[in-house]
């Protein structure tokens, strides 16, 4: 399988703080990855590294499109690193509150526009039809996401459920080759949960888009991910399909508690 | 209809106020006789008035309460934006309006067109602060000191190469683009109290230096007998350049209303108040931040700039004195009170806030009072503003059917 996002011995220092150490991990193209790991062991500080959040402190972080050349990324500004088709989640929902469901997904179709200001002061039929196109490319997203019927909702007033949903769908319209999620069933119900399997499923198989997720909720992770990541305090401690993972003794030992062994 | 704990309440709310306004309305000390007189019956009305007030306080507060929840239930959008929804009433409001604004300066004296030309001159300075505060969420308190730019860009090239008006227009917003763009780069990292304090400081910066380079400002003094925008080279009276002026500033403020709702609605527009609601966000989802930071900047410091042309060539005289601190926070004051990103509401709000004082001269010594009541009530019972902005909103087939499902 060819790799869509390869990343290489992985550092990050805060201060004495090691956070991450020598991480190397590879999502290959229609793959669903799960990184998962204890509270702590540097999850989000690693989605935050490669996605230029944090600059790594050593490591190398590259993803190559389909059908393109590899692009390294590492030292690129977030904006950089969304362009060349890298879109994340975040853990604590970041949703443009004030802003309608529509215009959320706008922002995210915001970087494969053009207009600037002498555009958006004349309209200038060029801008009409690019503003005309985002409004039906957003409105798409969102139907696909399943949430056509809030489009002009702001996005303070959604249900929690659907606010998850709608970071997905944002992430979506900057037509990324990976998806980054972080924890996207935090704070669900189990027929939530469910939705977004089927979702996050539907997304690989349609879109062809490849995913990488942190999540804590073992059931989706085990139902839906082809390999498995395991950190811990920084350290990768295990790889793999989610069988061997369950049954891998140091991940058991560092993830599900020590008592389990008995 | 009162219940006994809320008279409770009143009653000790007017105690309290009665014991804290005791020394300076009951006790005055003759310094003549060497008496002292006691006034006791002010206590009593500051006791009733007090009484009163809190339960008329009370009483908006709920009814706020009970209205809040039920635009929340119908969905219904705000007043301002309904009345213009309803072709009924904003065409024939619209014409009124329009014949108003024309017969102004014919209806009312030199004063009163004057008096209006600085509150249009306050409308356009604020929907450009309404980009960077309102819209973009930077909190700029330098911001005269782009409208200082803007008069003595002109000031000065008339003083030195006599360029006219209509000349000196481009180049004093040109002069204050860059400027917003210098103010720009360096306050990049910054947001929230340190941006304030920053800008704060730009602000001064550029006040103290008009004010001590007499070389270059004439400092203190600061430079008179700025020309009064030409009109085809003809010679205009005192009243007829004052038309002139007000005229032209109703061209530019509808020009400015006209720019800034289209960039409100663009690519642009969107990305600004993605900045404002989530830097981090905004960011991951492929929005340049150093460019859009810096165009919020400039942009509105161009609109500052062009009012600051005209408030030179309006008042042909300025000296430092005119671009204090206080000129900033009454601009944001002016965005804050008519409500942030709103473009209706700036206009409201520099109306208001400009010409209300002009009008309650005779109450000049309230004037401060009545001020900051006013600004504390609006916090209290209106936060987003007198008028608040509200997203445009898109049609697409097929979406009747469908009711959302929560």
């Amino acid at each position: 399988m060819k790799p869509i996002l390869e990343v290489t011995n992985l550092t990050k220092d805060f201060g004495g703080l090691r956070a991450l150490d020598d991480i190397s991990l590879t999502v290959g193209q229609g793959e669903i990855v799960a990184l998962i790991g204890p509270n702590g062991a540097g999850k989000t500080t690693f989605f935050n590294c490669i996605t230029g959040i944090y600059p790594p402190t050593k490591g190398d972080v590259a993803i190559i499109p389909p059908g393109g050349k590899k692009i390294f990324i590492k030292g690129l500004k977030p904006n950089h690193v969304t362009q060349q088709g890298m879109a994340r989640t975040f853990q604590n929902i970041r949703l443009f509150q004030n802003m309608t469901v529509l215009e959320n997904v706008m922002i995210g179709r915001h970087c494969r526009m053009s207009a600037g200001i002498p555009g958006a002061i004349f309209r200038n039929p060029a801008t009409v039809r690019e503003e005309k196109k985002v409004v039906e490319d957003s409105y798409g997203v969102l139907e696909k996401i399943g949430l056509e019927q809030f489009v002009n909702e702001y996005a303070k007033n959604l249900p929690y459920g659907a606010q998850r949903r709608l970071e997905i769908a944002r992430a979506m319209a900057t037509e990324p080759s990976i998806l980054l999620l972080d924890e996207p069933a935090a704070g669900m119900n189990a027929r939530e949960t469910k939705e977004l399997d089927d979702l996050i499923v539907r997304i690989r198989n349609q879109e062809k888009i490849s995913i990488l997720l942190i999540e804590h909720d073992m059931k989706l992770v085990m139902s839906l991910s082809d390999r498995i990541y395991v950190v811990d305090y920084g350290k990768k401690i295990a790889e793999g399909p989610p069988m061997e993972i369950k049954a891998n003794p140091a991940v058991i030992k560092a993830y599900l508690g020590e008592e389990l062994d008995a | 209809m009162f219940r006994f704990s809320e008279i409770k309440k009143s009653f000790l709310v007017a105690l309290w106020l009665m014991f804290l306004t005791f020394p300076i309305m009951v006790i005055r000390v003759n310094t003549i006789y060497k008496t002292i007189e006691w006034r006791w019956e002010r206590m009593f009305m500051v006791g009733i008035g007090a009484f009163f007030l809190s339960f008329l306080w009370r009483y908006l507060h709920k009814k706020k309460e009970a209205g809040e929840k039920k635009a929340e239930e119908a969905g219904t959008l705000p007043l301002a934006q309904r009345l213009i929804k309803n072709r009924q009433f904003s065409i024939p409001a619209a014409i009124g309006l329009g014949i108003f604004i024309i017969a102004f300066p014919f209806i009312f004296s030199m004063y009163q067109t004057n008096i209006m030309t600085t509150a249009l001159i306050y409308v356009v300075v604020g929907l450009g602060l309404n980009i960077v505060v309102g819209l973009a969420g930077l909190l700029d308190l330098g911001y005269v000191a782009f409208y200082a730019v803007g008069a003595y860009s002109y000031a000065l090239l008339n003083h030195h190469f006599g360029l006219g008006f209509w000349a000196a227009l481009p180049i004093g917003a040109t002069f204050a683009f860059l400027f917003g763009v210098i103010l720009g780069f360096p306050v990049l990292r910054l947001r929230g109290d340190y941006l304030a304090i920053v800008t704060l400081g730009f602000g001064e910066i550029i006040r103290l230096i008009l004010e001590n380079w007499n070389a270059f400002s004439f400092g203190p003094s600061g430079i008179a007998n700025i020309p009064r925008p030409g009109f085809f080279g003809m010679d205009l009276s005192l009243s007829q350049s004052i038309t002139y002026v007000y005229f032209l500033m109703i061209g530019m403020a509808i020009f400015t209303i006209f720019v800034v709702k289209r960039l409100q609605d663009s690519r642009l527009g969107r990305a600004w108040i993605a900045l404002r609601e989530d830097e981090v966000a905004c960011q991951a989802m492929g929005i340049d931040k150093t460019r859009t930071k810096l165009s919020a900047f400039a942009l509105g410091a161009t609109w500052a700039g062009i009012g600051g042309v005209v408030f030179a060539a309006k008042t042909t005289f300025i000296n430092p004195a005119s671009f204090t601190i206080w000129e900033s926070i009454i601009i944001l004051c002016i965005v804050v009170l008519g409500g942030m990103g709103s473009v209706l509401g700036v206009i409201f709000g520099a109306l208001v806030l400009i010409l209300l004082p002009e009008y309650l001269r005779a109450f000049s010594e309230y004037r401060m009072l009545i001020f900051g009541a006013t600004l504390v009530t609006m916090m209290v019972f209106r936060p987003g503003g007198i008028i608040t902005d509200v997203r445009k909103t898109y049609k697409f087939k097929g979406l009747k059917d469908k009711q959302p499902t929560v």
